[in-house]
């Protein structure tokens, strides 16, 4: 019997909610995680004790916050192997910095027939940044193509990457299918021609140990929201000489040297990619995040979030009429699913009447609903928090789901 | 919450035997439309003769509230004129926001419970909007 890996009833008070006279089971961490009471105090202690702008005053507000803030990007370098403090950019989320990637490093970087390869799994903020890097510097996307069962091979790493390819944006897990993609072996593919690797990290870093020099990106992308942090911040992760070269996408306070009436200069990194006020409070709250996970342990986390992902791939497999994409192993913890001849909406209806809670669309992956050749799917997503329990009510949830709409 | 307000008999039915699910061979007005929160698909095809909506048939992708709300409303709208079918349109719209309707709405009344369910607002107004898109560039 797979239990949760926390004590869910004290850390989670949420997650004790009763809806529809049901057991909240809470099964959509892929779009947001539940937040600790950890990170909710700290954000609330932040906010009673020691709220002040940083890096700007010199009144003991001002320190406090500051060295609170400083010290969050501490945390969140540690967390993910960075080789300095320095190299963690706070931005608003995984698509503000893969955003930011695309036009200050990827305007002044990407020419006229470069290559830029994606997969058809992305996430659209991993995919429209650069569409339209592509439109405005007259470079090529390439895509590597998925096996059937959703997840990419080596072969079709080394099809699409050619001594072209000036960029590669991948994601380490699909937010669809649960694949984990081979994130190293594609970057030593693409070192080898010079160019430079961009990970999207939403779905890996809450859910597995991320160390960015074994990982082999030069640019990695996540946000805290879906890790047990604050909604509206996120960092992105580049290597030094890298954020040194790339321009900064948002000019103001706080991120200049010296200016005059014509001109100006940029701060050093990180405070170059700064610009105005930060989200303070939520840094502190991301920062007592990463404490939070730590804690847990992130190798914990991610044999946990396989666990219970694969078991519910098996047992979903098994209830008839009903399908699930992707690997069955290894599978990470976004579980997508259809049953015949019901729109996922309406499953996600009729679970909610239960107490569960899914997701239903397209999961801001149009190009993969394309490739799955369905308009949309229902996704259970796992955390911490989950136990096997839950995956008993996904399935007698299925099972009434079939029921109401007699299939 | 009670899932049989939202999910009346009637919606079932048109759901599970959709009426006018066909496109037209040679329709006067066809118009496509997109609900891009949740990837429902809509396709309109409209015959229109003197200013009345002669035929109608929908096609297209969605959950089992914005396909029987696309079904009444071709049924309901066929044989009214322009107008007549761009009010009911109007009149449908406010009816799940509360108002109550002037006109009868046949069928299109066991929508009702979806007012309660404010997420699914969108579904049942997809086809509505579509024939607003395309009526509006008629009377233009």
């Amino acid at each position: 019997m797979i239990q949760p890996l926390v004590d869910v009833s004290r850390d989670f008070p949420i997650l004790n909610r009763r809806i529809n006279g049901h057991r909240l089971v809470y099964l959509d961490s892929a779009a947001t995680s539940q937040k600790p009471e950890s990170v909710i105090e700290a954000v609330d202690a932040y906010y009673h004790q020691s709220n002040a702008n940083v890096f700007r005053s010199v009144h003991t507000l001002a320190e406090e916050s500051t060295t609170q803030f400083t010290e969050a990007r501490e945390k969140v370098g540690r967390f993910i192997g960075a080789s300095q403090a320095e190299e963690v950019v706070f931005t608003r989320g995984t698509t503000e910095g893969l955003n930011m990637v695309a036009r200050g490093f990827g305007d002044r970087f990407v020419k006229e027939g470069d290559e830029i390869v994606l997969s058809p799994m992305e996430h659209h903020s991993n995919l429209i940044p650069w569409q339209q890097l592509a439109r405005r510097t007259g470079a090529v996307l390439r895509y590597i193509e998925l096996a059937d069962d959703g997840t990419i091979s080596l072969e079709a790493i080394r099809e699409a990457v050619t001594p072209r390819t000036r960029l590669l944006a991948l994601s380490r897990i699909s937010n669809v299918l649960g694949t984990i993609n081979p994130i190293p072996e594609a970057a030593d593919l693409v070192h080898r021609h010079g160019g430079i690797v961009v990970v999207d990290g939403a779905q890996s870093v809450p859910h597995e140990p991320t160390d960015v020099q074994a990982l082999g990106a030069d640019f990695l992308a996540f946000s805290g929201h879906k890790m047990c942090g604050p909604t509206g911040i996120g960092a992105l992760w580049g290597k030094m000489p890298l954020l040194e070269r790339m321009d900064p996408i948002m000019y103001g306070g706080e991120m200049i040297s010296y200016v005059d009436r014509e001109t100006a200069t940029w701060a050093e990194v990180p405070q170059k990619f700064e610009g105005g006020t930060p989200n303070i409070a939520g840094a502190i709250g991301l920062g007592a995040a990463v404490d939070y996970l730590t804690q847990v342990g992130m190798e914990a986390i991610h044999r946990h979030s396989l666990a219970l992902a694969e078991l519910a791939f098996a047992t979903l497999e098994s209830i008839p009429g009903v399908s699930v994409y992707g690997p069955a192993h290894p599978h990470a913890a976004a579980l997508s699913f259809n049953i015949d001849g019901i729109h996922p909406h309406d499953v996600a209806q009729v679970f909610d009447s239960q107490g569960v809670a899914v997701r239903a669309g397209h999961h801001c992956a149009q190009p993969l609903m394309q490739w799955l050749g369905v308009g949309s799917t229902a996704r259970a997503s796992f955390y911490l928090y989950n136990g096997e329990d839950d995956i008993q009510r996904l399935k007698d949830a299925i099972l009434e789901t079939k029921r109401y709409f007699k299939r | 919450m009670n899932l049989d307000e939202l999910y009346r008999e009637t919606i079932l039915d048109h759901n599970q035997s959709p009426r006018n699910k066909k496109e037209l061979e040679n329709p006067t007005k066809t118009v496509g439309l997109l609900n891009p929160t949740c990837g429902d698909q809509i396709r309109l095809d409209l015959q229109l003769e003197h200013g009345k909506v002669t035929d109608v048939g929908f096609t297209g992708h969605g959950c089992s509230i914005s396909m029987a709300s696309a079904s009444m409303l071709t049924d309901a709208i066929k044989g009214k004129t322009v107008e007549e079918a761009l009010a009911l349109a109007g009149h449908f719209k406010a009816f799940l926001t509360g108002t109550p309707s002037p006109v009868t709405l046949g069928d299109l009344e066991a929508l009702q419970g979806v007012s309660q369910f404010p997420s699914r607002v969108k579904c049942a107004t997809l086809a509505h909007n579509a024939l607003e898109k395309a009526l509006n560039e008629e009377t233009r």
